[in-house]
């Protein structure tokens, strides 16, 4: 692979593992346009503890996914006090006033960046990616899954129904923290250095376009909308300076045609095996044949 | 006898915006009955269900389900006591499968992490899964279990959701208007499914327009106005009752009391 595919390879696990912590708060109703701000903490994190002299079995990935989950877990507090665009506004703030702080602390590097001695090479970062997207597919098959779902479609009914909303949201939060710090973590390491400019607002809207885009109602979604927009800033990148209108143009055309997101819950069942095999309904044979 | 008695309610009040659309409502309802609580429109039945499932907090008064105050408890800790409900306006959850929207009924008996993060939980042939294609059947809820809720006919939701109600295991049903919207051959697939719970031990608490509904189903009956109890006896009685009539056929308007509410 030349080192120009490997780039957009890397660029796309690491996007992917963050689009995923983002589509778990989303799954349960909750935008999150704070990701840069978690990617963030979760790659000075890497990137502090590396400089410390924490190499011995690459201890730096966990430990800066358990510092990015307490983040998570500490900011939902406040966070899901707002509700509906004062909560998105809320975690937008929280972004902004991380890359302020790593801005301005002259130990982290300031606006220099600080330089990660470990290196991490490809096959770790897909495997993650991997990793990452299996565990959210699982987690969408339980008990837990259901219940995010169901917060995001009526938060009353989930309550009388015994969901306890407000615990489930703050654990989607740090879920999702865990996975934006080990998407930051993987970054840093593979990069070999971070930047507070990097993590900026447009990342954090990105990454949120992956989520809306690709859609929040299957774990597919994450997969697709990233796979759109690392590849076709590519595809277009023959076109010169009229690609970014173009994928602009590209993005809106997506809205007005698929609202819900690129893959839906209807297009994920036609697209299943199981529908092809055809297994009858069991509740609709029995009931007519009983009847 | 208190044991005789699944819910008690107390003195119950709520005011929305200086307005008193409960106020003072005090009834019971017995072990193993079959209660109706029927009464105009805006009379506050839904409110009352409102009050009683948390979904609202109270201003004054005591709910007591099975000898137990339940009123300081929150929302999702009720249908855990036994106590659980259905929507006038249907409110499943409208990504969500039939059978999911189902399995989420069982969500207050869900013992530890372990079942909630147990893998696979909708499969086919999943024990859980199993229970909930069950109910609905023994409901004659005849569609796919894995067709998204939205698309499906009124009267199809509208049972989805009493089946949803009753995979918590209550010990107290409450269902807002479960016959509305439902053809006649439906009504009377309900009324019998309904009684057939209630024979199983379920407390039954009916809020309904249909009166030959009720007459069917239940042989107790409330009748509500202006969030007052105005009749509380036997459903036979309800038709021949003074002020029931009036309240429903206003043949002198609401009483002064309530006309000095809404002043
Ligand atoms: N959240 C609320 N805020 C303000 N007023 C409310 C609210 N909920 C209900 N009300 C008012 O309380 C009164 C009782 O409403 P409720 O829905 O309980 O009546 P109901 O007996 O269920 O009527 P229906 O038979 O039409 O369903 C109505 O006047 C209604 O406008
Ligand atoms: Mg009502």
């Amino acid at each position: 692979m030349s080192g120009y595919a490997q780039g957009i390879v890397a660029i796309f696990c690491i996007n992917l593992i963050f689009a995923y912590a983002i589509f778990i708060t989303a799954a349960s109703g909750q935008l999150n346009l704070g990701g840069a701000g978690f990617q963030a903490i979760g790659a000075y994190s890497a990137a502090v503890l590396s400089n410390a002299g924490w190499t011995a079995g690459w201890a730096t990935v966990p430990a800066a996914m358990a510092v990015t989950a307490l983040a998570g877990f500490l900011i939902a507090f406040p966070v899901l006090r707002a509700r509906g665009v004062y909560m998105v506004l809320a975690t937008f703030a929280f972004a902004e006033v991380v890359s302020g702080v790593l801005l301005r602390t002259k130990s982290l590097g300031g606006a220099i960046g600080m330089v990660v001695p470990d290196y991490l090479a490809l096959p770790a970062l897909a495997g993650s990616a991997a990793a990452a997207m299996l565990f959210v597919f699982f987690l969408m098959t339980t008990r837990f899954g259901l219940a995010i779902r169901a917060i995001h479609d009526d938060e009353t009914v989930a309550g009388v129904m015994g969901v306890g909303v407000r615990s489930m949201q703050v654990a989607v939060f740090t879920l999702g923290g865990a996975l934006a710090g080990l998407s930051g973590a993987l970054y840093a390491h593979h990069f070999s250095f971070v930047e507070a400019q990097y993590f900026n607002s447009q990342l954090s809207i990105f990454v949120l376009l992956f989520v809306l885009i690709g859609g929040t109602q299957t774990a597919w979604g994450p997969l697709a909308g990233t796979l759109f927009f690392t590849l076709l800033p590519e595809l277009l990148r023959v076109g010169g300076s009229w690609r970014f209108v173009v994928f602009g143009a590209a993005i809106v055309v997506m809205m007005i045609v698929r609202p819900q997101g690129m893959i839906t819950r209807a297009l994920a069942d036609r697209l299943s095996p199981r529908h092809w095999r055809k297994a009858p309904p069991a509740i609709a044979a029995r009931g007519r044949h009983g009847g | 006898m208190a044991d005789d008695i699944m819910l008690s309610l107390e003195g119950l009040a709520k005011n929305f915006g200086g307005l008193a659309v409960i106020d003072g409502v005090s009834f019971r309802v017995p072990r193993g009955g079959r209660t109706a609580l029927i009464g105009p429109n805006g009379a506050g039945k839904t409110t009352l269900f409102n009050l009683m499932s948390g979904v609202y907090p109270l201003d004054r008064g005591s709910i007591t389900l099975d000898g137990a105050r339940i009123d300081g408890l929150p929302v999702r800790r009720r249908i855990a006591c036994g106590l659980s409900r259905s929507f006038q306006n249907i409110r499943l959850m409208a990504h969500l499968s039939v059978i999911e929207n189902v399995m989420l009924g069982q969500h207050s008996q869900i013992a530890g992490l372990r079942q909630m993060f147990a893998p696979a939980q909708g499969r086919r042939g999943a024990p859980a899964r199993v229970m909930a294609e069950e109910r609905l059947r023994a409901a004659g809820v005849d569609c796919d279990p894995d067709a998204p809720v939205s698309g499906l006919p009124y009267g199809t939701r509208k049972r989805i959701e009493v089946v949803r109600a009753l995979m918590s295991k209550p010990k107290l049903l409450m269902l807002d208007e479960p016959a509305a919207g439902l053809n006649p051959r439906e009504t009377a697939e309900l009324s019998a499914f309904l009684k057939g719970a209630a024979a199983e031990g379920l407390t039954l608490l009916v809020v309904e327009h249909d009166m030959a509904f009720v007459r069917g189903l239940c042989e107790h009956t409330i009748v509500l106005n202006f969030g007052r109890g105005i009749y509380d006896g036997p459903t036979a009685g309800v038709q021949d009752d003074a002020a029931v009539r009036e309240a429903y056929l206003g043949t002198r308007g609401p009483p002064a009391r309530e006309a000095g509410h809404a002043a």
